[in-house]
């Protein structure tokens, strides 16, 4: 008997280790030969800890299994109270395009056979055969932005670096997600860290780099343990090291972990971290495509744009290229969080409008109340009320709306929340994460709080001296900190100025 | 982590052990933060006693070394609680009811964020996002995850950290 219980962190913090042991000692009572394999999560949140069987139609799920279920479910599972039937025939599954995600939920993250036999590793073998300048036109050819948030085109990032001259250069892989909402990394890196590795050495071959980094936050432990697991076992296996797959130059990469400053996700502040330094803001120019790593030219991109490279090798530019609206091409991970029914990762090409993710994917909030805001893009992203739902989620579309995508998280509010507060909280974070480099945020940041607290207090006047503030930061600050903390507030002030004028009525 | 919260520790410990990690790590680019979590590993914190030594061997200045531990948030200068809580408090979270669980958790315990219980017991930190944003609130035990963070849950994480 062949069963599947993720050992994603969402899973684990819901209990799935307890499981794990549960399951383990039944088969032991009962006799049962059983091969319990810890994947990656399939990203239904809500259904965590799924626990798959292996059936001769397919693994059908259950979930949210608890320990006393075990028993209950090796009776009789298929009339079990929490059989949920085919997994990939879930709405949510079938409803998905999963290319940067197909295989993680799906096999043994830390099997590298599992890996090839679901399509891993086809697409560094065709680069190994395409010359260096191949390589990055078909990244660039494939629409590929990065997926960090900027949304830089990948291809033409690579062409930078590849164009340079040096004895050295480098791949960095920005796995230093903080933004709260997003999970992607976790999840991809925990699932199935073998693709982040294969796009990494494949940007290695694009640009001519040998050595890559991946700059992981020290928040995610998990992802920290599989990731350097892969590394270990890659390198066992010819695909790191000295010559890649026996065939190609010599690409190696280490696993290095962050210390808790978000700060670190902005590419420059990242390589001085990794360098060994305060994770300060550099200004640019010099770009890191030119000067990055130790000076050198190095490629930064975040962990789903470099996990992302390997379907477009497999496939082709055009297939992925095929995917998605306006100049947003193929697919985005969403992350749906904060109060919703059903919060998780769906991948899906771009296009849907938030509305659609809102209530018909997540099921609206998981409190059953209306829902008030939601945040997109992370801790910088903008708060968008209902009106304004009909927006398509891609880059140029929310930019148009004062907002932004950032690395796609989701976050729904129900009516309880006070979107002062959230403002207020937006400079709070801001305050405690700046870098200190600039004025307009490391100082900003704290006259901001200061400010949410004068119009809490009912003083009309502090609202013109908010909106200044945030022009002043937003135009004057070195990096996104401080330039897009005005984002969540001015979208609080401007959509819900009820938050912000109740308080003032009650006091005057 | 180690209980090193009563136990001073002689310096000769300390400068024998960074002299490891120095050694260690010496054929890494960019060296120091791989050498303070390491130090950190080891002692629970980065004791004054490890600076000097890191500075030699790196071949910079006790200021510039100095000057990162003090940058990052996971890195401490004083041994914290025998167990570390740490609550998120990103907006995922708050969506979800965080700051009630925060309030309450700190209420409780009569602390500040950072702060430790008297017996020594539990130090709880506010943290910035653990990935878990669609099963908040989230707090981590020691390294370990937890999801859906109530107060009974708390609680129970609480009472078994000796609180």
């Amino acid at each position: 008997m062949k069963v599947y219980l993720p050992r994603d962190a969402a899973a684990l913090a819901l209990g799935a280790n307890d499981v794990a042991e549960a399951l383990l000692s039944e088969a032991r009572a009962r006799g049962i030969d059983l091969t319990l394999v810890r994947n990656g999560s399939r990203g239904m949140i809500w259904l965590e800890p799924l626990l798959e069987i292996d059936t001769p139609e397919g693994r059908i799920g259950f979930g949210p299994v608890v320990p006393e279920d075990i028993a209950a479910i090796l009776n009789a599972p298929k009339t079990h109270l929490k059989a949920l039937g085919l997994v990939e025939a879930l709405p949510w599954m079938a409803r998905q395009t999963r290319l940067t995600f197909a295989r993680c939920g799906v096999i043994d993250p830390l099997s590298l056979e599992d890996y090839e036999a679901h399509g891993g590793l086809s697409g560094l073998r065709r680069a190994l055969a395409m010359d260096a300048a191949s390589i990055v036109v078909e990244v660039t050819q494939s629409g590929l932005r990065g997926r960090g948030g900027a949304g830089f085109p990948t291809g033409i990032k690579w062409e930078t670096v590849r164009g340079a001259t040096a004895d050295r250069k480098y791949i960095v892989c920005n796995a230093d997600e903080g933004d709260s909402g997003t999970f992607a990394d976790r999840m991809i890196m925990e699932g199935d860290p073998f693709t982040l590795i294969e796009g990494m050495i494949i940007a290695g071959l694009g640009v001519g780099a040998t050595k890559g980094f991946v700059y992981l936050r020290s928040e995610y432990p998990d992802a920290i343990a599989v990731m350097n697991e892969a590394v270990v076992i890659a390198r066992a296996a010819g695909l790191l090291g000295a010559s890649v797959l026996g065939t190609g130059p010599a690409f190696d990469m280490e696993i290095r972990v962050g210390a808790g400053a978000y700060v670190c996700g902005e590419e420059t502040s990242l390589l001085n971290s990794l360098e060994g330094k305060r994770g300060v803001v550099r200004a640019k120019p010099p770009l890191p495509a030119l000067q990055g790593f130790m000076g050198k030219p190095t490629v930064v991109n975040n962990v789903i744009s470099l996990a992302t490279v390997p379907v477009i090798f497999e496939k082709g530019a055009a297939f992925y290229r095929d995917f998605g609206l306006g100049r947003s091409r193929g697919t985005i991970p969403l992350q749906i969080a904060g109060n919703v029914a059903r919060g998780g990762l769906f991948e899906t090409a771009f296009g849907l409008s938030l509305g659609e993710i809102v209530d018909d994917i997540a099921g609206g909030t998981r409190t059953g109340r209306p829902v008030k805001a939601v945040q997109v893009g992370g801790p910088l992203g903008a708060y968008f009320p209902r009106s304004k739902f009909d927006t398509p989620f891609g880059y140029e579309e929310f930019d148009g709306q004062g907002g932004l995508i950032g690395h796609a998280g989701v976050v729904v509010f129900d009516d309880s929340a006070d979107m002062l507060s959230m403002a207020r909280f937006a400079f709070e974070f801001c305050a405690v994460e700046s870098c200190g480099k600039c004025t307009p945020c490391r100082i900003g940041a704290v006259r901001g709080v200061e400010t949410v607290d004068r119009i809490a207090r009912g003083d009309a006047d502090a609202i013109p001296l908010l909106t200044d503030l945030c022009e002043t930061m937003k135009d004057g600050s070195l990096c996104a900190l401080g330039g897009f903390t005005p984002y969540p507030v001015m979208s609080a002030l401007t959509h819900f100025p009820d938050d912000f004028a109740t308080t003032r009525k009650a006091a005057e | 982590m180690p209980d090193t919260t009563y136990r001073a520790l002689p310096p000769e410990e300390i400068r024998t052990r960074t002299e490891e990690v120095l050694a260690a790590h010496a054929h890494l680019e960019g060296a120091l933060l791989p050498i303070l979590h390491e130090i950190q590993l080891s002692f629970g914190f980065i004791p004054q006693a490890a600076v000097q030594p890191i500075a030699e061997g790196l071949n910079i200045g006790r200021a510039e070394v100095h000057g990162v531990i003090t940058f990052y948030h996971d890195f401490r200068d004083a041994p914290a609680g025998r167990h570390v809580v740490k609550i998120c408090r990103a907006e995922a979270c708050q969506a979800q009811g965080a700051n009630a669980l925060a309030d309450a958790t700190l209420a409780r315990l009569g602390l500040e964020w950072h702060g430790t219980t008297a017996n020594g017991a539990v130090t709880i930190e506010p943290v910035y996002c653990l990935g878990l944003c669609a099963c908040g609130p989230a707090a981590m035990v020691d390294g370990k995850v937890v999801g859906r963070v109530d107060t009974a849950r708390m609680d129970a994480i609480l009472a078994e950290a000796g609180a």
